[in-house]
């Protein structure tokens, strides 16, 4: 309940409640506002109506099977928490991953972002009025998801990256998907630039609308495009590289006044940098001599194969997912045998196999780190995405907690709308990028 | 003789109050005594240290053991461009702390998520209530002690 503002509340004015069913609350969140005529006097902002205690059922997951509970937290750039998840891990481990692996993922992560970003600016606009926009930009994320989709099996419940490496390697239309992805998402952007940029309606609710200054962001806990909409600097990727962004040629982007505008711009140019990113990493990635195996046997097939003769080097299942054969392991999987699932060949045909797979999945087995607890981030759709975990040296974590970023950058809305109109509440909060899933965890 | 690390300066300015400082898999780790926070943040923040982020405050619940609740902190140095971790420890029978609202504006939702969670009191927090769940809401849910499966809807559910 909103106590605070229902005492505070003058006598003269009117409390008026927005969300959590309204089309411009993406879905979670309420925000009661003490109005006088239009203009915002105070405002209480409500969180948690999607709370599913993600880090309670995480205390109680092995650190297997909890990956996929990061798919959910930020539902439209799911692969880049499961890459902030594992990393924690894989920090914790001390596990070396392959470069190509490597290069997947960045290649992942960066689609994530320009899709996250697209959903953001989408809905920031439809909700100022631009439809065409909007539209616009949910056809180039649908050419993104295609190419997600082609590799990883899922649009938004990926799980695809793992600990020790990815779950499969890249589809072999690969690049051709890719290519088109980068062709359509510049196209949508230069008529995206074209249509709002110097649009009187987006500029008059957005330029100086909601300003936020370098030294609030900061004591907010801003990252992210928010942070940098301020005139901050700070992008984890380049202050703290990991994969291989030290490797790749890219720009931060910076706003000045930390406006709607500027966010929305800053987002803009980011996703320019990151099909920069893109095109040199596809470029750059190690390239394999591994054919993708063509008809393979059914799994029962396999295994009544087995029974005839000891280990057949041809057996190949059927992979229910291109790129995962065994034969790819090198390239996309960490080497040590503890940390990843063992290969579905050996699993259906050798008894060795079979005892690994026991091995890895049997409570109390498992991926089991030393004591201690780690940090590690990375860099999110909206920011810094950390994770905390403390391990006990069992195989399910002591204790995960998530940074979301989303929740110090709407920790600043009620400060942000102060003053303001009910209409500038639209704008603001869209181009905040709250995302449910991650802030109520 | 000028101490290089932060850990190093730290401990020479709060003799009594660093319990222990440590690196922990390359980050840096500071252990204070719970009343020393205050001050030590403030140095923190301040220059020439430069933390001016607070990247994140969470609680870990050490059940069975002597202190039970262990708040952790992430500091952020935009300058510097390293992180900090400190951490203290809170006896179960005296669950108040002290609270960072008055250095940071992010400190007011990360603790009341903390109270909710956990039931830390935050002292000098102008508005502690709970944020994830409703009013009403019995008990800490991230509690050790508290069951997974324990339910406490709203309105009842349906057989």
């Amino acid at each position: 309940m909103p106590t605070r503002i229902l005492k505070e509340a003058r006598q003269d004015t009117m409390l008026l409640n927005m969300g959590p069913s309204h089309p411009a609350m993406h879905g979670t969140i309420r925000i009661m506002l003490e109005l006088d005529g239009e203009r915002i006097l105070n405002s209480e902002v409500e969180v948690g109506y999607l709370h599913r205690g993600f880090e309670k059922t995480c205390e109680h997951r092995t650190y297997f099977s909890l990956l996929p509970y990061t798919d959910r937290l930020n539902y439209v750039s799911p692969l880049i928490n499961n890459l902030g998840y594992v990393m924690t891990v894989e920090k914790l481990l001390g596990v070396e991953v392959p470069e190509r692996a490597q290069y997947i993922r960045v290649l992942m992560s960066e689609l994530s972002r320009i899709s996250d970003h697209l959903t953001c600016l989408a809905a920031m606009a439809m909700e100022c009025g631009a439809f065409t926009a909007f539209l616009y930009k949910m056809k180039a994320r649908e050419f993104l998801w295609d190419v997600i989709e082609q590799t990883t099996g899922a649009r938004m419940t990926t799980s695809y990256i793992r600990i020790g490496g990815v779950r499969a390697d890249l589809h072999p239309g690969f690049d051709t998907a890719l290519k088109k992805a980068i062709e359509e998402t510049r196209l949508v952007l230069k008529d995206v630039h074209g249509l709002l940029d110097k649009n009187k309606i987006f500029l008059n609710r957005t330029r100086d609308v909601a300003v936020m200054s370098r030294e609030d962001a900061v004591a907010f806990g801003w990252t992210g495009p928010c942070l940098r909409s301020t005139g901050v600097c700070y992008d984890v990727r380049k202050a703290h590289p990991y994969l291989v962004y030290d490797r790749l040629n890219w720009e931060v982007p910076l706003g000045e006044r930390g406006d709607n505008f500027d966010r929305y711009l800053v987002r803009m140019k980011e996703m320019e940098q990151s099909l920069r990113i893109i095109e040199q990493a596809a470029v750059r990635i190690p390239r394999t001599s591994r054919a993708f195996i063509a008809g393979g046997m059914e799994p029962a097939q396999a295994i009544k194969e087995s029974r005839r003769q000891r280990v057949r080097k041809d057996i190949a299942l059927s992979p229910n997912l291109e790129g995962s054969e065994e034969a790819r392991y090198p390239d996309i999987l960490a080497s040590d045998k503890g940390f990843v699932v063992p290969p579905k060949e050996e699993t259906y045909t050798t008894i060795e196999g079979l005892i690994n797979h026991f091995k890895f999945f049997m409570l109390g087995h498992g991926i089991r780190p030393p004591k201690g607890d780690v940090y590690f981030a990375v860099e999110g759709g909206n920011g810094e995405l950390g994770f905390y975990i403390v391990s006990d040296g069992t195989d399910r974590p002591y204790r995960l907690h998530l940074r979301a970023p989303c929740f110090h950058i709407v920790a600043a809305l009620e400060q942000l709308i102060r003053g303001r109109y009910v209409a500038d509440v639209i704008p603001t909060f869209g181009s905040m990028n709250m995302i449910g899933g991650e802030l109520d965890r | 003789m000028e101490e290089k690390t932060v850990l190093e300066r730290l401990r020479k300015k709060f003799p009594a109050e660093v319990e222990d400082a440590a690196s922990s898999l390359g980050d840096d780790v500071i252990i204070i005594g719970k009343s020393a926070l205050l001050p030590v943040m403030t140095y923190l923040k301040g220059k020439p240290e430069d933390y001016a982020m607070l990247l994140d405050l969470t609680c870990v619940d050490f059940r069975g053991e002597k202190s039970r609740f262990e708040m952790v902190y992430h500091l952020f140095s935009l300058t510097q461009n390293g992180r900090l971790r400190i951490k203290t420890r809170l006896p179960e029978n005296d669950l108040r702390m002290a609270s960072l609202t008055s250095l940071w504006k992010n400190a007011d939702w990360l603790e009341r998520e903390v109270y909710d969670l956990f039931g830390v009191q935050f002292e000098g927090h102008p508005d502690l209530r709970r944020l994830f769940m409703y009013d009403g809401f019995e008990g800490h849910p991230l509690r050790k002690d508290y069951p997974l499966r324990r339910r406490q809807p709203l309105i009842r559910l349906k057989d």
